[in-house]
């Protein structure tokens, strides 16, 4: 059976599935559950300024959006860090900490931009016996407006400075948690690495509105008639995340910086693609929110079964290996060639693929009177749509078209070599 | 289940009223979404191909799933205006569910009979009328015959600007749907709510309990109108045809099923404890089911020929076989004799034993033919002939539905013809062109 145990910029946990700081982990009774169902670790919902509790809205926290038979496809939330009092949480935090020594509990912290607050706020939480900070950089919505979350994740430089004041207040791993609300994940990423940081976690929320109430034309959620951008989660945000890890850990500036995965992880696969993609663990929330915390069987035990199937011992051996493959457009591979190719064994004959390709693309699928769908090789460019459309797994697939044979399309043999955009006589700064 | 011979209440009225509810209840809203999101909204749909009035399906579940089941009925009615009955009535695991690709790929097809009925049922229940009459015409068209063929006639000819005055034969206008369809199928008088929608357009009269050839000719009716349409349907049955067949106890299966549908209440219908029926329709299986569900104790469904052979649909055997209907098949009535018990049906079956059954009623449901049609009108294969418009030999007469060749003896496919019928004549009278 495959070791599920995780050790992250030096934090153990018995699994790498730890539930992201949000209201899953925002006091005792919840973490209790979910160290009782088998979560490997928990980031405690994120505390800020001791004094005045903060506030939340009392009404719709939440919006979304929907797929078939109502399924929860992306979330977004307008609830702020937590609104329970410092001195409680750290007291929960304590006894949890006690009681479940092998799991890992992170403290969330976002307090204003001023050192003094982060020096007098660390120390504090460090005595309950956390394994170690995150610093929450990303929430896109109402802290944003005070000055912090996502106000700080945008500007690098607030990052550099916060990270290295944080770590100068403390010995535990610091984790940076990036917002995505920002054109290049680099820079805040790089900027965290300058500031000390051990590790990365992303992503954050992304700035949202998830849908419009046509009666009362007010955004949703909505609160007495009005509403505001909210931070997105769910299955619907992976691609935007996955994008995100994989830039951080194939670039040089940020390479080997440990990074947390986040960002609409619902299964063992989810978890394993942002893993393979360079994620030493991921945190999971919606997926939580969604179907309760049960999920942790699933996940471990699909994770556990691939890895066993694979052939990995250890997450480690599995940990960044799609990383290599990666890479920019200009280095893909111009000469590959594919055609779509239909199995008519498994056709049902709907003609969505004819549909996408006739009215959208490339005209590269031919339709008798009795239904039977074709590959035109001499216009089919291997776009992939017909397989993206079909509703039949497998049905369409494409088929490598091996060097030495012609394209039907362009009547070019396909040279054995690679040869990409670097070197393509069409490019004017080709070398 | 004491009682012999043929008796009424052998099953209680709140008995009777779950036994008799609706065979496949609406679908809820959320229900309706989900089933329609398993449309792939295919391309040159095989369902719509499937339709024999070409209702767009793909595009009407799609409207639902979008949540704009009204536009979803629009477009159904477009097509069919009694496509509230279809959805309830129509054999749709023989077209279009029959023709869905998921039936192909899962034997799960969408179930586009209920999403069909969630639709129209809503915009229906709205009690205004969603169509509006085209400029008069001043022309007029006498239609003859009240059912599926005649209804559809009147109201695509009302909507392009025509009048139209339906003439029926019975008490009430709907043809089968009030008359020869299982009560199971159509609850709550949906029959008669559906002819009052539709007569809510206006521009069409009617006149009931009278009788071409009675009460007046074709002559009379070219006199008079523009046009006429013929939409009589099958009035006669045939006969048995053997020795003792003429026992009061022998009777037509769509009488039975008209007086069941007419009755006031369920248990004063009066049903055998031991019932035959013959045959192998839709008509077979409505007798047989409804036979039992009033509290016949043996019901035994006689077929000359093999299950497969049968017209009734797959599903329809299904039914009549979950609700304790026994087949007999390859069985051909030989002869009935009277005994003390009630009448013995002797059958002769093909390359197996003959065997005989006992019965207190015995329903014939070997098929209908044509009332004799009108003079100089031209018949062919027992039916009235016409053509590709849907014209008789005769001028200014059209006729559509099961009196004529082109026939299935389905609502559905008498929807089209009058539909199309009515668009002829209109095209016709006007000079104009309407697809």
């Amino acid at each position: 059976m495959a070791d599920l145990t995780s050790k992250f910029c030096g934090i153990s946990s018995p699994n790498p599935f730890w539930l992201a700081s949000a209201p899953p982990t925002d006091k005792e009774y919840n973490v209790r559950r979910a160290f009782d169902a088998g979560w490997g670790g928990v980031v405690w919902k994120t505390l800020g300024m001791e004094g005045a509790p903060i506030v939340n809205v009392n009404g719709p926290r939440y919006g979304a959006i929907w797929g078939a038979d109502r399924r929860l496809l992306g979330l977004n939330n307008i609830e702020l860090i937590t609104d329970r009092p410092l001195e409680i949480n750290l007291e929960e935090m304590a006894r949890v900490k006690k009681d479940f020594p092998d799991r890992a509990l992170i403290a969330s912290v976002m307090v204003p931009c001023e050192e003094p607050c982060w020096k007098e706020i660390i120390p504090r939480i460090a005595e309950t016996g956390v394994d170690g900070f995150e610093l929450n950089f990303g929430c896109p919505h109402g802290m944003s407006e005070r000055g912090m979350g996502s106000a700080v994740g945008q500007v690098p430089d607030y990052i550099e400075m916060v990270t290295a004041w944080v770590k100068n207040a403390t010995a535990l791993p610091v984790i940076v948690k990036l917002t995505p609300n920002i054109t290049n994940i680099i820079h805040p990423a790089t900027a965290a690495k300058a500031g000390g940081a051990d590790a990365v976690s992303l992503i954050n929320t992304i700035t949202s509105i998830t849908s419009v109430d046509l009666e009362t034309m007010a955004p949703e959620p909505m609160i007495d008639g009005k509403g505001t951008a909210g931070g997105y989660c769910g299955p619907a945000v992976k691609p935007i995340a996955l994008n995100m890890v994989a830039q951080i850990a194939r670039t040089d500036a940020t390479k080997g910086l440990p990074i947390s995965g986040i960002g609409g992880v619902t299964t063992w696969r989810d978890a394993a693609e942002f893993m393979a993609l360079g994620a030493g663990n991921v945190q999971v929330c919606t997926a939580a929110m969604t179907y309760g915390f049960a999920i942790i069987d699933e996940l471990t035990s699909g994770l556990a079964l691939w890895m066993d199937d694979r052939g990995y011992k250890r997450v480690d051996d599995f940990i960044g290996n799609a990383v290599p493959n990666v890479t920019d457009w200009q280095y893909l591979n111009l000469n590959y060639t594919a055609k779509a190719r239909i199995d008519q064994d498994l056709c049902i004959g709907c003609g969505r693929c004819y549909a996408a390709c006739e009215d959208t693309s490339h005209q590269a699928i031919s339709m008798t009177k009795d239904r039977i769908f074709e590959v035109i090789d001499a216009e089919c460019v291997a776009c992939n749509l017909c397989v993206n459309v079909c509703p039949v797994e497998d049905c369409i697939t494409m088929e490598t078209l091996a060097p030495g044979t012609t394209d039907p399309r362009t009547g070019v043999k396909i040279p054995k070599e690679h040869g990409d955009w670097t070197s393509h006589p069409n490019n004017p700064n080709a070398k | 289940m004491t009682n012999t011979g043929i008796a009424a209440n052998r099953l209680n009225r709140a008995q009777l009223n779950e036994c008799f509810a609706d065979l496949h209840a609406p679908l809820d809203a959320h229900e309706a979404a989900v089933a329609a999101d398993r449309c792939y909204f295919c391309y040159d749909a095989p369902c719509v191909t499937a339709c024999p009035t070409g209702i767009d399906i793909p595009l009407f579940i799609r409207q639902i799933s979008t949540g704009m089941a009204d536009a979803a009925a629009r477009t159904i009615f477009d097509s069919n205006i009694l496509g509230g009955m279809c959805a309830r009535v129509c054999p749709v695991e023989n077209l279009c569910e029959g023709a869905c690709v998921r039936e192909e790929a899962e034997r799960d097809p969408v179930q586009i009979g209920r999403l069909q009925r969630h639709a129209t049922d809503r915009l229906m229940a709205q009690k205004t009328h969603p169509y509006q009459r085209a400029e008069n015409t001043g022309k007029n068209v006498a239609v003859v015959g009240g059912g599926a063929a005649g209804l559809a006639a009147a109201h695509r000819l009302a909507l392009l600007g025509i009048d139209a005055h339906i003439l029926e034969s019975r008490e009430k206008l709907g043809g089968l749907n009030e008359y020869g369809i299982a009560a199971y199928k159509v609850v709550n008088d949906f029959a008669q709510k559906e002819v009052e929608w539709l007569l809510q357009i206006g521009g069409i009269t009617h006149q009931c309990g009278v009788m071409l050839g009675r009460d007046f000719t074709l002559e009379s009716l070219l006199a008079e109108f523009d046009a006429v349409f013929l939409g009589v349907g099958l009035g006669d049955t045939r006969d048995l045809g053997i020795d003792g067949a003429d026992s009061p106890n022998v009777t037509p299966a769509t009488e039975f099923i008209a007086d069941l549908r007419q009755a006031s209440a369920l248990e004063k219908v009066a049903i055998g404890r031991r019932v035959v029926v013959i045959g192998g329709g839709m008509t077979a299986i409505d007798a047989a089911v409804q036979s039992k569900l009033l509290g016949a104790s043996e019901v035994t469904i006689a077929y000359r020929r093999g299950a497969s052979d049968m017209p009734a649909s797959q599903y329809e055997q299904d039914l009549a076989l979950s609700k304790g209907v026994q087949m007999r098949f390859h069985a051909t009535p030989q002869k009935m004799e009277k005994t003390s018990a009630g009448i013995k049906v002797h059958f002769a079956v093909k390359g197996d034993d003959d065997f005989a059954l006992e019965a207190d009623q015995i329903f014939t449901a070997i098929g209908q033919v044509l009332d004799p049609p009108p003079p100089d009108i031209a018949v062919e294969n027992g039916k009235i002939k016409i053509d590709a418009q849907h014209k008789t030999s005769m001028d200014g007469v059209w006729a559509g539905g099961d009196c004529t060749g082109l026939g299935d003896d389905i609502t559905v496919t008498a929807v089209a013809h009058g539909r199309d019928a009515a668009i002829e004549i209109h095209n016709s009278l006007t000079g104009g062109k309407h697809g």
